[in-house]
C-alpha cells in the first residue's frame, strides 16, 4: 500500500508558522490592517476599493464605514402581495384553520418561496451595501437571536427589527426581539398561559440571550415564565398582549419581589452586570478572536454596561483599538459560509444566473439564513469544517470559474418542506444525472477585477494577488504554483492565480 | 517523522474478522410507527384511524397483537429467522415536535432541554482515537456529514461513492498544498484546516482502495439506499477499520397522503435490505453487524384530515443482526389508552439503546461518550 500514500515526503519539511512570514512579505502593513477590518467589520474588501487599501489609514476607513452604517436601513419586504392579502384581515391564528385547504397550502408554499427570496435579498445586501458594519452586526444578532419559523412575515419582521437596532441600543433590540412574532412562536410564548406556563422563552432568554448559563436558578426560570404569560403574536406579525392569560401575581426574580411584567424581567436582566459581560464576550469571539482575552473583554463590558448598552460605542472601542490589529487576531478565524460566499462575490464581482444555487451552497456548508441549527445559533469556528465542507469550499472557485456542476445533494429540511417538494432544488436539476446536482451558472465580471492590477509589474502579479486575497500567507510559493497557472496571457494568468488562491485553505481564514 | 494520524491509515490496522460493526439507518421526517408495527388487536388504533389503519388481514402477522406493514416482507422474514427484533415506545422525556430540534436531540444524545454541538458517534470517534486520527472509523454514506458523526475533536467522513470521493480529493493541487503546508502542530484554525485536508485526502484514498478489495457481487436495486447498502457491504468485507456506518432514508413526513408515501419508502427499504442481509450472511459477517433504525419522532395516534398524520412522540426501532440475544418483540406494544395530549408516552429512553450498543457492541466507554450512565438493555 506504500505507493498509494501521496505524502511520504511531507514529513521531512516542517516549516515555520506561516504567520511569521507575513513580516517578510512586502505587503504594506496598512493594507493588511484594512483588509482585516473589511473582513471583520464587513464582508471583505470590494473590488472597487482595492486601490485605497494600501493608502488609507485603518482609522479613516473605519470611520467612513461607521458613517454609512449610521443611516436607517431600508426595510426588506419580499412577501408576496397575495399572501399578505390573505392574512391581512384581522383574524387570529385559530381562524387560519378556517381557510380552505388550497389557501392554506398556498400560504405555506408561498411562504417557503418568499423566505428563500428574503435569504437571497439579504445576501445581495451584504454583497452590495456600503453599510457593511450594519449588515455584519445584523448577521451576528441573527445568530444570537436564533429563530426559525416557516412564516415569511415573521422572518421578515424579525430581520427588520434586528437591522434597525443592530448598532443601536441592546435594550431596544432585546425588547423588540422578545416581542417579535417570530420569537414568540419559536420559543412557544404563544402557549405560555397563566394556567399552563411554558418556560421555553424564559429559559433561553437567560441562557442564550442575556446572562448565560450558571448565572440564574431554576426558580428564576419558573418565576419569569409567569411574567411572560399572555405575550402572544397575531397572524400579521404584530405583538398581541392577552391580559386574561397573564399572571399578574407576585413573582420573585433575582432576589426582587413584585408584580413583574415581561418588560420588568428584561429590565432586571439588563441591570445585571453579567449580561454585559456575556454579550461582550460573544461579540469579541465573533469579531475579534475565538480565544477570549478576559482582561480586554472585562474593560469593554464595563464600558458597555455604563453606556446603557450602546452597541455602536462598543464596536467603536473594538475597531479603533490597537490590539484589534494584533497579528494573533489577523487570519485567525474560519470564515462562516455566508461570509465566505459574500466575500467571494465582493472580491470577484459576478452575475449569478441561478441565484438559488447560493441557498444550496448554504445548505451544503451548514449555514442557511433563517434556519439556524438550533436555539443556540451556529456554533461557528471549527464546526464549519469537515471533510465534505472543506472539499466543497476549496473546489468551488473552479466550479464558478467554469460554470460547472456542484455534485452534492443537501439533506432534506423537513421543517421547511413539510412533506412538499424541495423547492430550492426542484428547478434546474432534471438534466443532470446525479440527483441534487446543481450548476453554478455565473458570469464573473473580470474587467472590474483585473483593472486593479493594471499598473502591477509582471513579476509582482502573483504576490500582489496573494496579498489581496489571503490574510495568512499560503505556504505554496509561486514556483510550486506554476503548474496550475495558465500563463498564456496576462489576463488568463491573473484569472488562474486568483481562482487557485481562492481554493486554498488560507482563503477559508480571515 | 510520520504524523500519527497518517500512520493510522497505513496498512496495518486491518479490522479483525469478528469485529463488531454498527449500521445506523435514519428514517428522516418522522416515520409513523403505528403503521409500521401495527397494533392489530387494538380498537383505539382502528377508531382513531378510520382511513389510514391497516387491517390485521393485510398486515404481516408477527404475533397475536402485532403485524408488520405489508411492504416489509423481507423484514418479516428476518423477524421469523430471529434476526430482527422490535423495541417499542422509544423516545425521551419532554418530547419536541420540531424535526430539526428532535433530530438534534437524537443525534447528539442530549436531553430535550439542552443543546450539544457534537454527535454521539462523533464522540465515540473522539473516545476511540484519543491519540490518533482515524476518521474512517465512522462513515456516512451521504454528501453531507450529519451532526451525529461530528465529535468535539474529530469528525467522520461523508461520501456518496468511494470512487467520486477519491476523484474529487486527489486533485494534484490539493496535494501540492498539503505537501507545502501541512505540519503537525497546533490547535489554531489554520492547522485544523490542513489536518482535515490531510485526513480527507488520505482517508479518501484508503476508503477507495478498501472498496475495491472485495467488492460485493450481489445484485442490489438501483435505488439510493440500494447503492448505499452495497457500498457498505463491500466495505464491511474489506480490511477497513470502520466500525460505524450511517445512512438516511426519507422523507417520512407524511402529513398528506401517507399511505402511498410510506408504502413507497418501505418498498425501497425492503428491496434493499434483502440483498444486504443475504450478502452479509454469505460472507459470514451477519453475526458481527447490527443495524438499527430510528426516526426523530413517531406520529400522532389520530389521523388528520388530509390522509396523513402529524408529528408525534415515541416510536419503535428495528434491531437487525445475526447476533441478537433477545429476539422478537422486546417489550409491550404502545398503550393507546394512556396518552398525553393524544400522543404516546415513551417507556424506553433512546439513550439506553445507545449506551447498550456503545458498551456491549462497540466495547466503548458509554459513560464518557454520553455523559451519563444509562441502564443497559439485553438485545445484544
Amino acid at each position: 500500500m506504500g505507493d498509494s500514500w501521496p505524502f511520504t515526503l511531507i514529513y521531512q519539511f516542517i516549516k515555520p508558522s506561516s504567520l511569521d512570514s507575513i513580516l517578510e512579505s512586502s505587503m504594506n502593513i496598512n493594507q493588511l490592517k484594512n483588509q482585516h477590518l473589511w473582513w471583520r467589520a464587513g464582508f471583505g474588501p470590494p473590488a472597487d476599493r482595492v486601490k485605497e487599501l494600501s493608502k488609507q489609514k485603518p482609522e479613516a476607513l473605519f470611520h467612513s464605514m461607521l458613517k454609512v452604517s449610521g443611516k436607517k436601513p431600508d426595510f426588506f419586504d419580499v412577501a408576496d402581495p397575495q399572501l399578505k392579502e390573505l392574512v391581512s384581515q384581522p383574524m387570529s391564528v385559530g381562524k387560519l384553520q378556517g381557510l380552505r385547504p388550497e389557501e392554506k397550502q398556498m400560504i405555506r408554499k408561498q411562504s417557503v418561496q418568499d423566505i428563500a427570496k428574503l435569504n437571497l435579498r439579504w445576501l445581495d445586501e451584504m454583497t452590495n451595501s456600503d453599510a457593511q458594519l450594519l449588515e455584519k452586526m445584523s448577521l451576528f444578532w441573527h445568530g444570537h437571536f436564533a429563530s426559525k419559523t416557516v412564516n415569511i412575515l415573521y422572518d421578515q419582521a424579525l430581520l427588520n427589527v434586528i437591522r434597525e437596532h443592530a448598532l443601536g441600543n441592546f435594550r431596544d433590540l432585546l425588547m423588540n426581539v422578545s416581542k417579535s412574532a417570530s420569537m414568540i412562536q419559536f420559543l412557544n410564548n404563544n402557549q405560555n398561559r397563566k394556567s399552563h406556563p411554558n418556560e421555553n422563552f424564559a429559559r433561553e432568554l437567560m441562557e442564550l440571550f442575556t446572562i448565560g448559563r450558571g448565572n440564574y436558578t431554576e426558580a428564576d426560570v419558573k418565576e419569569s415564565a409567569r411574567a411572560f404569560t399572555g405575550w402572544g403574536a397575531n397572524l400579521q406579525g404584530g405583538f398581541d398582549f392577552r391580559p386574561r392569560q397573564h399572571d399578574d401575581g407576585i413573582k420573585t426574580f433575582f432576589g426582587k419581589t413584585g408584580n413583574f411584567s415581561g418588560e420588568d424581567i428584561l429590565e432586571i436582566l439588563l441591570a445585571q452586570k453579567q449580561t454585559s459581560v456575556f454579550i461582550t464576550r460573544k461579540i469579541y469571539r465573533f469579531f475579534v478572536n475565538e480565544i477570549v482575552d478576559e482582561e480586554k473583554t472585562n474593560v469593554l463590558a464595563t464600558q458597555f454596561f455604563e453606556s446603557g448598552y450602546d452597541i455602536r460605542s462598543l464596536m467603536i472601542s473594538i475597531f479603533t483599538s490597537s490590539w484589534f490589529y494584533d497579528r494573533k487576531n489577523i487570519g485567525s478565524q474560519i470564515k462562516s459560509p455566508v461570509l465566505w460566499l459574500v466575500g467571494m462575490r465582493r472580491q470577484l464581482p459576478m452575475e449569478i444566473q441561478n441565484p438559488l444555487v447560493q441557498i444550496v451552497l448554504e445548505r451544503l456548508l451548514g449555514q442557511v439564513l433563517f434556519s439556524p441549527p438550533n436555539v443556540a445559533g451556529w456554533p461557528g469556528g471549527k464546526h464549519w469544517i469537515d471533510s465534505s465542507t472543506l472539499m466543497l469550499r476549496m473546489r468551488l472557485p473552479q466550479i464558478v470559474f467554469r460554470s460547472d456542476v456542484i455534485i452534492s445533494k443537501p439533506k432534506d429540511d423537513d421543517d421547511v418542506m413539510m412533506g412538499m417538494r424541495d423547492q430550492t432544488l426542484a428547478k434546474n436539476i432534471k438534466r443532470l444525472r446525479n440527483p441534487g446536482s446543481q450548476f453554478f451558472q455565473a458570469k464573473i465580471l473580470w474587467d472590474e477585477y483585473i483593472k486593479n492590477f493594471k499598473e502591477t509589474q509582471e513579476n509582482a502579479v502573483y504576490e500582489v494577488i496573494q496579498d489581496l486575497l489571503l490574510q495568512k500567507v499560503s505556504p505554496v510559493n509561486e514556483n510550486e504554483m506554476l503548474l496550475y497557472i495558465d500563463e498564456s496571457d496576462r489576463e488568463k494568468r491573473i484569472q488562474s492565480i486568483t481562482i487557485r488562491l481562492m481554493g486554498t485553505p488560507e482563503y477559508q481564514l480571515c | 517523522m510520520l504524523p500519527k494520524f497518517l500512520k493510522a491509515f497505513e496498512g496495518s490496522v486491518h479490522a479483525i474478522n469478528g469485529q463488531k460493526v454498527l449500521v445506523v439507518l435514519q428514517l428522516s421526517g418522522g416515520n409513523d410507527g403505528l403503521n409500521t408495527v401495527i397494533p392489530v388487536r387494538n380498537d383505539i388504533y382502528y377508531r382513531e384511524r378510520p382511513g389510514l389503519s391497516i387491517s390485521r388481514e393485510k398486515s404481516l402477522v408477527l404475533n397475536d397483537e402485532a403485524g408488520l406493514h405489508p411492504s416489509l416482507t423481507h423484514l418479516k422474514s428476518l423477524y421469523d429467522e430471529g434476526n430482527l427484533s422490535i423495541l417499542n415506545n422509544v423516545g425521551y422525556p419532554n418530547p419536541d415536535r420540531s424535526h430539526f430540534r428532535s433530530m438534534d436531540i437524537w443525534q447528539t444524545a442530549s436531553n430535550s432541554d439542552e443543546v450539544l454541538n457534537s454527535g454521539w458517534l462523533g464522540r465515540y470517534l473522539d473516545a476511540e482515537c484519543m491519540n490518533c486520527s482515524k476518521p474512517s472509523q465512522v462513515l456516512e454514506i451521504d454528501d453531507m456529514l450529519s451532526l451525529a458523526l461530528s465529535g468535539e475533536k474529530m469528525k467522520g467522513i461523508a461520501f456518496r461513492d468511494p470512487q467520486r470521493l477519491y476523484d474529487t480529493s486527489q486533485d494534484p493541487f490539493f496535494k501540492e498544498m498539503l505537501h507545502a503546508g501541512f505540519h503537525e502542530q497546533g490547535e489554531d484554525p489554520g492547522s485544523y484546516l490542513y489536518k482535515v485536508m490531510a485526513e480527507t485526502v488520505s482517508g479518501a484514498d484508503y476508503i477507495f482502495q478498501q472498496s475495491k478489495l472485495r467488492p460485493s457481487e450481489t445484485v442490489y436495486p438501483n435505488s439510493e439506499i440500494g447503492k448505499n447498502l452495497k457500498t457498505i457491504a463491500s466495505l464491511i468485507s474489506s480490511d477497513i477499520n470502520t466500525r460505524v456506518y450511517y445512512i438516511s432514508l426519507g422523507s417520512f413526513d407524511t402529513h398528506v397522503g401517507q399511505q402511498a408515501k410510506q408504502e413507497k419508502l418501505f418498498s425501497e427499504l425492503n428491496e434493499a435490505i434483502k440483498p444486504f442481509t443475504d450478502d452479509l450472511k454469505s460472507r459470514h459477517r451477519f453475526d458481527d453487524v447490527l443495524m438499527i433504525s430510528f426516526s426523530e419522532f413517531g406520529r400522532r395516534v389520530s389521523e388528520n384530515g388530509s390522509g396523513g398524520t402529524d408529528h408525534g412522540t415515541a416510536n419503535n426501532m428495528f434491531l437487525i443482526s445475526g447476533g441478537l440475544k433477545n429476539k422478537g418483540i422486546l417489550n409491550e406494544m404502545p398503550d393507546l389508552s394512556n396518552l398525553t395530549d393524544g400522543d404516546l408516552n415513551q417507556q424506553v429512553d433512546f439513550k439506553r439503546v445507545y449506551a447498550t450498543i456503545l458498551n456491549k457492541w462497540l466495547q466503548a466507554d458509554d459513560y464518557k461518550i454520553l455523559g451519563r450512565k444509562y441502564e443497559y438493555l439485553n438485545f445484544i
